[in-house]
């Protein structure tokens, strides 16, 4: 392109009102679907981070959730004594047997929550690494003790250390907040697993997770864990699992982000289409004289596009400047395989914020094509004669 | 070999009642380095010949030839090169970028070369010293007056060292005085740079600077 953008910037400057009405219509998109896009990142990254690449998920055979599944003390037991199961330093196996319910809890905001009620060995802490307690101490085991994850607290009331929170009939002494990486562990509620089973579903586990020693020979331990007969269980690597989960509601959050925003996309794509004719047919002169200098068609087309664009770029940058404080907002949703509240931040991530740019090009590019394409087939004669009319 | 030659030239105009006929076998033979004038009523045609010089229209029939290249035979994007590189152009109505500087606007043919940001900077202020608007470089043309306006179109039609300026009634939308300027200016053009300028006119007065004058009516060329 040989016409100067300098040309473009003070065309668009010198009608500021149509540039920045048009602007803000992109902006608006842009900032649909960041937010769109982020809460969908920000539930699948939940998930995601919910599961450790180092862990096995042990669920009974055939069993798609944690809710569905039920394992055995003996079976338990069975894994802990395989030999890839890492060991601690006193040589006690890495391992987890937890059992898993989901519990409706008031909310503070009114309404009733679903919330996961974990419990897990002492070994928990040391397969789950990510871990961390916040606030307080952990649960002492036998004395019915629980602690609860962080973003439960803001959402669930009788969730402060000292206070108790009733379930399964009877009250349970908060010790402890921990929090998790932003992953779903933050939404539960954990407490020994011992004490849960019985209150619960009776003598029996929901899942185990154990820590490989190995965890490049995932592949081989599903094998042999999947091939014993005496177990009955299916081997899922942890963050796969977890991040399974999430896959439905990501998906469709994300296809209604692309739809609305696609949607709302073509309103502001028209919007542009007439600002630039309007453009072009106010410019005449000036592409004549493009023209008559020796400015190729192609090279007024360029730039007529290159003004839709520049147009778009300032809608993206407010569109991103408007989405940008929803990144950390905590909210929540139901994770349709547990049946369980999930609270996740909205996440703008740099790679969402450069999309939202490039969906506003895209915008411009094609609001411009065609107002572009009529200043380039301009005969060069007419548009001179414009001048003086 | 003459520096335009023009052969058997006709345009015609198709109307929804008529086809009116705006230039009629027109010949015509301009040496390099003369300065000619060319007048006619309104509607004789005076632009479409212009027009058809510069390369921004096409004839129905005849040969355009200037300075060894027959235009009419080259496409578009040929003929945008071919413009860049031989013609200046004078507007009646000035015609500068409202948004460039008059710097700006006379480096814009310069923009369509291979010179380097310094030879255009210095191609441009000799341009607009020869216009005497050195001084005047940074301002808009809303910042300048009609005279002023029309010898930055002036400098912009020089900037790139043109074969030939045609100038399509520079004078047109100029009060006396600044008339008179951009007459001198034309005629310094011719004797001191040696360029050879063809200029349309209402004006008698202007006409008569020329050292060469037509006419044209009808779509006749009267020499």
């Amino acid at each position: 392109m040989k016409i100067p953008i300098l040309y473009n910037l003070r065309s668009l400057r010198a009608r500021p009102t149509a540039t920045l009405t048009t602007a803000l219509g992109m902006a608006l998109v842009v900032a649909v679907f960041i937010g769109m896009m982020a809460l969908s990142l920000g539930f699948q990254a939940a998930l995601v981070e919910t599961g450790s690449t180092e862990n096995i998920l042990v669920l009974r055979r055939g069993a798609d959730s944690e809710l569905s599944s039920g394992i055995n003390r003996d079976v338990a037991n069975a894994i802990a004594a395989l030999p890839f199961v890492a060991k601690d330093a006193s040589g006690k196996p890495l391992i987890s047997p937890e059992t898993f319910v989901v519990v409706g809890l008031e909310r503070r905001s009114g309404g009733m929550a679903n919330v996961v009620i974990r419990g897990v060995s002492p070994e928990a802490f040391d397969v789950r690494t990510g871990i961390r307690i916040t606030e307080g101490r952990t649960f002492r085991p036998g004395s019915g003790e629980i602690i609860v994850g962080e973003t439960l607290v803001t959402r669930v009331p009788n969730t402060e250390i000292g206070e108790s929170l009733r379930f399964a009939g009877r009250d349970w002494e908060v010790v402890g907040h921990f929090e998790a990486g932003g992953s779903s562990f933050e939404s539960e509620v954990w407490g020994e697993n011992e004490l849960f089973m019985p209150v619960f579903r009776g003598q029996v586990f929901q899942t185990v997770a154990l820590r490989m020693e190995d965890p490049s020979a995932f592949e081989g331990v599903a094998e042999t864990l999947e091939a014993d007969p005496r177990l009955a269980v299916d081997a899922h690597l942890e963050r796969e699992f977890y991040a399974n989960q999430g896959t439905l509601l990501g998906d469709i959050l994300r296809f209604l982000a692309v739809f609305i925003a696609g949607v709302m996309a073509i309103g502001a794509v028209f919007g542009a289409v007439n600002t630039m004719y309007s453009a072009v047919d106010s410019r005449a002169p000036e592409i004549g004289v493009l023209l008559a200098l020796g400015f190729k068609p192609r090279s007024v087309m360029a730039s007529f596009v290159v003004e839709s664009m520049l147009i778009a770029l300032l809608g993206g940058l407010i569109g991103c400047l408007i989405a940008l404080p929803i990144n950390g907002l905590v909210t929540s949703t139901t994770n349709w395989n547990s049946f369980s509240e999930v609270a996740f931040a909205f996440r703008v991530t740099p790679t969402l914020l450069v999309a939202g740019i490039v969906f506003a090009l895209v915008m411009g590019v094609i609001g411009g094509f065609l107002p572009a394409r009529r200043a380039a087939r301009r005969p060069v004669v007419e548009a001179l004669r414009e001048v003086g009319s | 070999m003459a520096l335009v030659e023009l052969r058997d030239l006709t345009k015609r105009y198709q109307t929804e009642a008529e086809i009116i006929s705006v230039l009629e076998d027109v010949d015509l033979n301009i040496e390099a380095g003369e300065y000619l004038s060319l007048m006619g009523p309104s509607g004789s045609g005076k632009s479409t010949l212009l027009n058809l010089m510069a390369g921004l229209d096409q004839p129905d029939s005849g040969t355009i030839t200037i300075d060894g290249s027959e235009i009419t035979s080259l496409g578009p994007n040929r003929l945008a090169d071919w413009r860049a590189n031989h013609i200046g152009f004078v507007f009646q109505f000035y015609n500068l970028l409202p948004v460039l500087t008059a710097f700006q606007n006379v480096e814009l043919p310069l923009l369509l070369t291979n010179l380097s940001k310094d030879e255009r900077r210095e191609r441009v202020e000799v341009a607009l010293n020869v216009v005497n608007l050195s001084d005047r470089m940074e301002h808009y043309p809303r910042q300048l007056s009609g005279g002023q306006e029309q010898r930055v179109g002036i400098a912009r039609a020089i900037v790139s060292d043109p074969v030939m300026i045609l100038a399509d009634e520079p004078t047109g939308d100029l009060d006396a005085a600044s008339a008179e300027e951009i007459l001198t200016l034309l005629e310094r053009l011719h004797s001191e740079f040696n360029k050879t300028v063809l200029m349309v006119t209402h004006d008698q007065h202007a006409a008569e600077r020329a050292h060469r004058k037509m006419y044209l009516e009808k779509g006749v060329l009267h020499q």
